[in-house]
């Protein structure tokens, strides 16, 4: 799935210019704690929060987070966005829940990291 | 780059705006010794949870970082309220954080422990009322983990 299709299925404003649409996103990550997202989320992954301070930003560069979704549109000031445009994280912001943000994905086909065997 | 290399990054308590900016600064100089990626993100990680306890519990401190070839060691020094019980805190889901710390995200008590998951070797040494030390080392070498 890459961030065309991800930004299409949730109706998604981007909220930074640079970065690439066509990059591929395996997996996805939804958490608003940030520890949780350091632990649990994978190298290249989409995160999906509800958090829009600038630590989600640092959060996001060194675990290799590819992408940001904000869900009930929700948006980080100016400075944050500058910070991702910086780092070449691109932002997103859905009118969607969290809720109904996941599982537009997860309906598409994109899944965690963690096991899909239930 | 191949040598011996280290810096320091100095670290304001509760100044959120910069919080994580010298786990970032680090992260860009492992990058340029082309380090792998993996490890670059485990000692990022790391870097970034413990500069956060400093801003989030510390009044002041640094971050001190020396890379050789065969290994990234990064100590954070701070001076604070210190930690009573290193057992405690290192438990997955202790925290003494405020309200507010945790609407940012943080305060989940799984700092300490990401530290310890993400490093090879964790060493943290507190003193009550004046402050606390926190040494981690990764590995470069291919046996090293
Ligand atoms: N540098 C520090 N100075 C004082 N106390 C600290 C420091 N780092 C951690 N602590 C204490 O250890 C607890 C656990 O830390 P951590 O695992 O990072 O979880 P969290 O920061 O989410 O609470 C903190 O809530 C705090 O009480
Ligand atoms: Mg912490």
């Amino acid at each position: 799935m890459t961030l065309d299709d991800i930004k299409g299925i949730l109706g998604a404003l981007a909220l930074t210019g640079r970065g690439d649409m066509k990059i591929d996103i395996g997996r996805a990550y939804c958490a608003d704690l940030m520890s949780d997202v350091l632990a649990f989320s994978i190298t290249n992954s989409l995160l999906i929060t509800g958090l829009t301070n600038a630590q989600v930003v640092r959060t996001a560069e060194v675990a290799d987070i590819k992408a940001i979704v904000f869900v009930q549109n929700k948006r980080p000031d100016i400075q944050t966005i500058a910070m991702a445009e910086a780092k070449n994280i691109p932002l997103f912001v859905t009118e969607l829940s969290m809720f109904d943000t996941c599982g537009r994905l997860y309906e598409r086909g994109l899944r965690s990291q963690m096991g899909q065997t239930v | 780059m191949t040598g011996d290399e280290d810096g320091v990054f100095f670290l304001t308590g509760k100044d959120f705006a910069n919080a994580g900016s010298a786990s970032s600064n680090l992260k860009g100089i492992l990058e340029k010794r082309g380090i792998p990626a993996e490890i670059i993100r485990r000692a990022s990680i790391a870097a970034f949870e413990a500069e956060m306890n400093v801003i989030i519990y510390a009044v002041a401190g640094m971050m001190h970082y020396t890379i050789t070839p065969e290994r990234i060691k990064v100590v954070l020094q701070d001076m604070g309220p210190g930690i009573p019980d290193i057992g405690l805190a290192m438990q997955e889901g202790y925290s003494t954080a405020p309200d507010y710390i945790r609407e940012m995200g943080f305060g989940s008590g799984m700092g300490l422990p990401n530290i310890k998951r993400n490093a090879d070797k964790l060493t943290i040494n507190s003193v009550v009322g004046e402050g606390t030390t926190v040494e981690f080392v990764i590995s470069l070498e291919r046996s090293g983990r």
